[in-house]
């Protein structure tokens, strides 16, 4: 059953009592709009001295003035290239393979570049198992035009030459004596550096290279060499996952790398009546549990109780400690379920303790799963917590004599700086950074290191799948990467990238062609990919013994803290940039700020409170959160739906105070609470004075109490139930009779014919859709959309032309509640069962649902515009045309999906907005083809006009049809899951055409009447009884 | 009137480099024709044919050598006695030379190999069908003497004369003025001559009778008053409002350039392709303003304008030359050695055809999907001496083209189905740009 299902999106929705969800469902706005404040009452006017009169005289004389001012034209230079470089031809952009390997995101994408700048990031569809661009790596081109980047190298704080650089840190190098060299990295992954790092160590000797990464996953590492004698991750095919089991492991987000959710999202489109099956149990929500079809809430201490369990269920060895009836009865209905799926099955898991790690891979092992890979592994986290650990008491020993620091940041990332910055203190440091952030403003030497995009590099992603990175743009300032300085080191001329081509020739390539891997971007070798791993207990049976550790090391008391990283912001190198800031996260929906996610009841408790005040604004609790004496203060509270009672969440990533700007210093930093490297934490949480405004974009646009907006339906109903179940067409009633809304009687307009040359349609695959963002990133950098800021935020002013709804559901409607009671059987399912009915937010479904311009072919819009600034297009794209609109706002109000966007102030060279557009670096990074919209302007998607008119001019300069798959827009092309499919329906071969005739296809509102272009599949769950 | 760059060699430019000419043309041709008299009868002493030289000479070495300047290879004027004298080179070397220098140079002759080394190593073409007879014609043509510099007079009579008539209209003009005044103050001096016959003999002159002034008599009728000053309104409402609406259209713009570059001699006198130089009118939306290296790839072998061009330049006052050294300033090219020095200095053009931000326009739509000439929206680009926009670019004037020009379907597939249904659709033959859709608000505004 789909349409009788309860939908909200804020806690505040489920308060019956409260009135502004009242309001909002009636009114635009919360308040009467204080017309009086700016009209001024009846008395002040009175008093005034301006009259009436002298109003209009100013007018006029204004308008008079600008009018004459405007006369003259302004002049405008136009600088030709002395000598124009073949490859580029003004406006044509220039597509180049590249990586990105910041230590954090790896992923092998496309630049775009017009005139020699990159200015955004695409998926490279020819690396098939580099992950796809997420949010994060999509917004990394605005790194490059980061106007607070360190210019060249420095000495303290005074600019040095890069010769200078060189002879000073030589001389330093060599009288270290014997003290060591250390090399505290990022994890490279990269065969050529690590090539480079021990032609180092073979120069300097007494060399250490000690990999850290921010977010540790050394566990899993450790579990993994230990069980298979490599230090590496065992990577995982959700593509061959029917039955997925998670213990808090977060895949669908940045667990172990992140980039599993293009093949989980493959097996979560039902097709002959299956689809996968996923279950995952964890503590805060995170965007794998939004996206499970059964989500169990646990503490972490339960959760490691429940992988133990889980393993003795699966295996039938025997485990100790006790959970409670209700979780064991799910851990239990899992086992079996991986049981029956045997090879299809697979259980993966967050939780940061060797055993946990050794479990899962025995797991994995005894049900010789499909989907767990265990030789071509994953390379991309190497860091070592012990060792970075023994670096600090090291360095704080006077042991290490000179400290090279790359890609970086432990004064902010390390729980213990403090300690650090003591030991930073006995040493000669340097650091390759990009900012003067809060490690390198404290080292003896910046090296200005170059964004990835200006780099040559290499790297190893997973065992024997390589990945070229290449410059895009010359260097912007005077910046030398590491790799180049090590061979200046190691007084090597080769240029690195020749270094590359070298190593490659040499070892990687096996005579297939360097220049065809560098165009590629990818090189996939065939032949070394299955020797390097060698089995070292694969025969030994699994003795249980990690399971019974992990079932004793489980211990519960008081409140636990799950440190977590946002999908915006991951573990914080990129808090500069301010498409992430205003990013709002697919969970909470909350925008610039990192937060305290606690259960109601947990609040309830603890006297803590979410309100939303009048202007739809969230307001929280202010707390201290205290682990093991390490205070971290005023953390705003922000009550989290899902979250397991007793536990509670925070992010890293925030809380950067150095080499960013102002705006961007939000949150707090969660580095000092992750102790031992460990995201579970014991916590205490005291009450503190004052409320946190969020910018928090929930309440903004309300269902209007249109629930229907989402259709959903279970596996089951789909399979055995007709199409007019579980997916019917609303119907009115004409003359009486029940009239499907589709059929033109009903219709209030004359339909168009569109039934002559392209007609786009945009397909949103509700299974599919993960939530991850990375479509609207790629949309902020597609279309010069502006960051608005904090405040604007709060006042729903945001600006994204796509928005990813987050909607709850609690388990069903209240028709379902009833339902429910009425079939409880015995009273042990009883009690849980009414529990959950009683407090539907403890653990809601989640849907996501991208909203963008639905470009109706009976646009509400339209007809209201009193300018004709927006318009129908044959191809059925809505036109918006700026330059006609004067800002009315008439569109936005009729608009019932509520995706208009007013332009309130000028966002571009506007030093009130100084975020990327207000600086000429900034502004490089804006797509020439689209206009950047001045104040008073309405905007709203435009279906990428840019990009599909230009697909129409290539074909037509080419004298050719169209092929299908050509015309995209920038989300349905950023979308690695498949969820958002492009194209023209009129070519009735092409993929839309038919996703359109496809049962699950609905519209949103489909009783309004709109006829919109954009058509979602039906959510289908597979969830069992 | 087409001049090709032949006349170079008619009269060598070099040494007109600093003279100012007026309305020489006629008198250059005659002073060119009795120098060239002179010259042959000079000549007849040697053994070649300079005639038949010169065309031999502009046929297989003019590619790389000039008479006067060091181009690829070096200067030629007087070659054979130059060589004689200074290195006892006769013309049976000269000949090996030609024909193969390539291997004179492997043979290890000095001179040989040092200007081998001179041009950098660069070898001349062999030519080893060049008869004994041409090579001597060539050379006779080389020998010739440079035209002598054609001193022109400060005030030679035929450049005298444009000045004489604008001087003596002008004292005609004053002449005639003088009179005028002259006879003015003759009537003046009569009547107040008669004037005072007339009260020295008492005599009455009549007054005439007081009549209302026009104007009283007109400000009094109150309707004629209405109708005036409704069409005054209406007419000053009709220029105020052409007034303002010409405001923002720089219809006719023509600012002047940094570098005096004249569309004419290129694109009218030479008839080099638009497309040759705005090449990426053809791929992209912009048309592109050439990068100087391509201004090169000819201006590499022309750094001064034929006579006549020059003389032309003189009546826009320019100097045409000077421009071409404006280039290669700007590109860094170093005459003298024919190398680039490296330091450039990129032109900063005023750019004339400027579409707002939020119109989209692309090139290559027009130019080679609809295979539109360059000149219909940039007017007689071929006889503009400085380029200035043609076209109002307003939207009326793109909607306007929009609506009467058919789309050019012919031989693209892409056309295809669409054109037949939407002919089919509208019942007609030819289906224009605005029943495609070319009137469709957003295939121009995002």
């Amino acid at each position: 059953m789909s349409s009788n299902k309860k939908y909200w999106k804020s806690v505040e929705e489920l308060n019956e009592n409260s009135s502004i969800v009242e309001t909002l469902q009636q009114n635009e706005f919360v308040e009467q709009i204080p017309t009086d404040e700016f009209l001024g009452d009846k008395e002040t006017l009175e008093s005034s001295s301006t009259s009436r009169r002298d109003f209009l005289k100013y007018v006029g004389f204004s308008t008079a003035a600008a009018s004459l001012a405007a006369c003259e034209g302004p002049v405008v230079k136009s600088i030709p290239y002395v000598v124009q470089p073949k490859e580029i031809v003004p406006g044509v952009a220039n597509y180049y393979a590249t990586t990105i390997a910041d230590g954090y995101d790896f992923a092998s994408v496309l630049v775009k570049t017009r005139e020699g700048r990159p200015i955004k990031i695409e998926n490279n569809d020819l690396a098939k198992t580099n992950g796809h661009a997420n949010a994060r790596v999509n917004a990394s081109i605005l790194g490059l035009y980061d106007s607070l980047r360190v210019k060249g190298p420095m000495k303290g704080d005074t600019p040095i030459s890069w010769d200078t650089f060189n002879t000073e840190t030589k001389e330093v190098f060599s009288k270290v004596g014997d003290k060591e060299i250390v090399f505290l990295t990022q994890t490279f992954a990269s065969p050529s550096t690590s090539k480079l790092v021990g032609e180092f160590s073979e120069t300097y000797g007494n060399v250490r290279h000690v990999s850290y990464d921010a977010i540790s996953e050394s566990a899993a590492l450790d579990a993994f060499q230990a069980k298979y004698g490599k230090r590496a991750l065992a990577n995982y095919d959700f593509s061959k996952a029917m039955t997925i089991v998670s213990v808090g492991a977060d895949f669908l987000g940045d667990w172990q790398g992140g980039g599993f959710d293009t093949a989980y999202a493959k097996m979560r489109i039902p097709e002959n009546g299956k689809m996968s099956r996923h279950i995952q149990f964890e503590s805060n929500m995170s965007l794998t549990g939004a996206n499970a079809d059964k989500r169990v809430p646990m503490k972490p201490s339960e959760q490691r109780l429940a992988l133990a369990k889980l393993y003795s269920y699966v295996t039938g060895a025997s485990v100790g400690g006790n959970l409670p009836e209700n979780l064991d009865k799910a851990v239990r209905a899992a086992a079996s379920e991986l049981k029956k799926a045997g090879s299809n099955g697979v259980v993966v898991t967050g939780i940061q303790d060797v055993n946990a790690q050794t479990v899962v891979l025995e797991i994995n092992e005894a049900l010789s799963s499909k989907a767990f890979d265990t030789k071509t592994t994953i390379n991309t986290k190497q860091g070592n917590d012990k060792a970075v650990m023994q670096l600090v008491a090291d360095m704080k020993a006077g042991k290490v004599g000179a400290l090279v620091m790359v890609g970086v940041n432990p004064m902010y990332t390390l729980p213990n700086a403090t300690d650090f910055a003591e030991g930073l203190k006995k040493t000669t440091s340097i650091a390759f950074s990009m900012k003067k952030d809060e490690t390198s403003s404290n080292c003896n030497y910046i090296a200005a290191a170059p964004h990835y995009l200006e780099s040559w590099g290499d790297v190893e992603i997973k065992t024997g799948h390589y990945a070229l990175m290449q410059p895009t743009i010359r260097p912007l300032f005077d910046t030398k990467q590491f790799q180049d300085v090590l061979l200046t080191w190691t007084d090597n001329t080769t240029a690195y990238n020749d270094y590359i081509k070298a190593t490659w020739k040499e070892s990687i390539l096996n005579g297939a062609s360097y220049n065809q891997a560098l165009h590629d971007g990818v090189f996939v070798s065939t032949s070394n990919t299955t020797e390097e791993v060698s089995a070292v207990e694969e025969i030994e049976a699994p003795s249980g013994n990690a399971a019974r550790a992990l079932a004793s090391s489980s211990k519960s008391s008081g409140m636990e803290l799950s440190l977590y990283t946002k999908t915006g912001m991951g573990d914080g190198q990129q808090a500069n940039n301010p498409w992430l800031q205003e990013f709002p996260d697919p969970i909470t929906r909350t925008s610039w700020d990192n937060y305290l996610t606690i259960s109601q009841a947990d609040a309830d408790a603890a006297g803590l409170v979410n309100k939303n005040v009048a202007n739809g604004g969230l307001n929280g609790s202010l707390v201290d959160v205290t682990v093991n004496g390490v205070t971290v203060k005023n953390v705003p509270v922000l009550i989290q739906p899902g979250q397991a009672k007793g536990s509670v969440g925070l992010s890293f990533g925030y809380g950067r105070t150095m080499g960013l700007k102002g705006d961007m210093q939000t949150g707090v930093n969660a580095y000092p609470l992750y102790q031992n490297f460990n995201p579970v934490q014991e916590v205490s949480i005291t009450k503190a004075a004052g409320e946190h405004e969020f910018a928090c974009v929930q309440l903004h646009n309300t269902l209007m109490g249109r629930g229907d907006i989402i259709k959903e339906t279970t596996l089951e109903i789909f399979n055995t139930k007709d199409k007019k179940y579980w997916n019917s067409i609303p119907e009115v009633s004409l003359n009486h009779i029940e009239t499907p809304v589709t059929s033109p009687e009903v219709d209030l307009w004359d339909e168009f014919d569109r039934s002559i040359g392209h007609h786009f349609n945009l397909s949103i695959d509700l299974n599919a859709c993960t939530g991850c963002g990375a479509c609207v990133i790629a949309c902020h950098a597609e279309n010069n959309v502006p960051v608005v800021g904090k405040t604007e935020m709060r006042r729903s002013r945001d600006m994204h032309w796509l928005r990813i709804d987050r909607y709850y559901s609690s388990e069903d409607s209240f028709d379902g509640d009833l339902e429910k009671k009425e079939n409880i059987s015995g009273l042990g399912s009883s009690l849980s069962e009414f529990g959950e009915m009683e407090s539907p937010n403890e653990n809601p479904q989640v849907v996501f649902q991208p909203v963008m311009c639905q470009h109706c072919n009976h646009a509400p819009c339209e007809t209201v515009c009193p300018v004709a600034a927006t318009a129908h297009g044959r191809q059925g794209q809505n036109h918006m045309a700026y330059n006609r609109c004067v800002g009315t706002r008439y569109c936005a109000n009729n608009c019932p999906y509520k995706v208009r966007r007013f332009n309130w102030f000028l966002y571009n060279q506007n030093d009130e907005f100084d975020y990327f557009m207000n600086d000429d670096l900034g502004r490089m990074v804006l797509n020439p083809d689209v206009t950047v919209r001045s104040r008073g302007v309405m905007e709203k998607c435009s279906f990428c006009i840019q990009k599909t008119q230009k697909t129409i001019l290539d074909a037509k300069r080419d004298g050719r049809e169209v092929k299908d798959g050509e015309f995209q827009t920038a989300c349905s092309a950023a979308c690695g899951n498949g969820a958002m499919v492009f194209g023209d329906v009129n070519d009735k071969e092409s993929k839309v055409a038919k996703l359109k005739e496809d049962d699950r296809m609905y519209h949103l509102l489909e009783y309004v009447g709109t006829k919109p272009n954009v058509f979602y599949h039906t959510k289908v769950r597979n969830t069992k009884a | 009137m087409k001049k090709s760059y032949q006349i170079l060699e008619d009269n060598s430019i070099t040494h007109m480099k600093h003279v100012i000419y007026r309305n020489l043309t006629s008198s250059i041709l005659r002073l060119g024709f009795i120098l060239l008299l002179t010259f042959s009868t000079t000549i007849l002493a040697q053994d070649g044919d300079p005639a038949n030289g010169k065309s031999l000479f502009n046929a297989q070495c003019a590619a790389c050598h000039k008479l006067d300047r060091k181009m690829t290879g070096p200067a030629l004027r007087n070659v054979e006695a130059r060589l004689y004298e200074e290195e006892g080179l006769d013309r049976e070397w000269l000949n090996k030379w030609i024909r193969n220098s390539s291997a004179l140079i492997k043979a290890g002759d000095p001179y040989a190999v040092k200007i081998w080394n001179e041009y950098n190593q660069t070898a001349m073409n062999a030519f080893p069908t060049l008869s004994d007879q041409d090579i001597s014609d060539i050379l006779a043509y080389t020998a010739e003497p440079p035209p002598a510099p054609v001193v022109v007079d400060e005030n030679p009579i035929g450049g005298g004369a444009g000045t004489t008539d604008s001087t003596s209209n002008s004292i005609i003009l004053g002449a005639l003025a003088l009179l005028f005044g002259l006879l003015a103050l003759a009537l003046v001096l009569v009547n107040r001559t008669l004037k005072r016959f007339a009260d020295a003999k008492g005599i009455e002159v009549p007054v005439e009778e007081q009549r209302i002034p026009i104007w009283k008599a007109f400000v009094k009728n109150q309707f004629l008053v209405l109708v005036t000053s409704i069409v005054l309104l209406l007419a000053s409402g009709y220029f105020v409002y052409g007034y303002l609406m010409q405001v923002g259209v720089d219809q006719g713009y023509e600012p002047v350039q940094p570098i005096h570059y004249s569309h004419r001699i290129h694109a009218g006198d030479n008839k080099i392709d638009c497309k040759y130089c705005h090449s990426s009118a053809r791929v992209s939306k912009h048309s592109g303003i050439p990068s100087l290296n391509v201004c090169m790839n000819c201006h590499k072998n022309i750094a001064q304008v034929a006579p006549e061009t020059y003389a032309e330049g003189q009546e826009y006052g320019v100097d045409y030359n000077a421009e071409i050294q404006k280039l290669y300033k700007a590109v860094g090219w170093d005459e003298e050695a024919q190398a680039y020095t490296g330091e450039t200095s990129p032109v900063k053009w005023i750019r004339i055809h400027n579409l707002p931000d939020f119109a989209y326009f692309n090139h290559s739509q027009h130019v080679s999907v609809a295979g539109l000439e360059c000149q219909t929206c940039h007017g007689p680009v071929e006889e503009m001496e400085i380029m200035y926009q043609y076209s109002s670019l307003t939207m009326g004037w793109c909607i306007n083209c929009h609506r009467e020009t058919n789309v050019k379907v012919k031989d693209n597939a892409y056309y295809t189905k669409i054109h037949e249904q939407l002919s089919k659709k509208y019942g007609v033959e030819q289906l224009t740009a605005a029943q495609m859709g070319g009137l469709e608000c957003g295939k121009c505004h995002y």
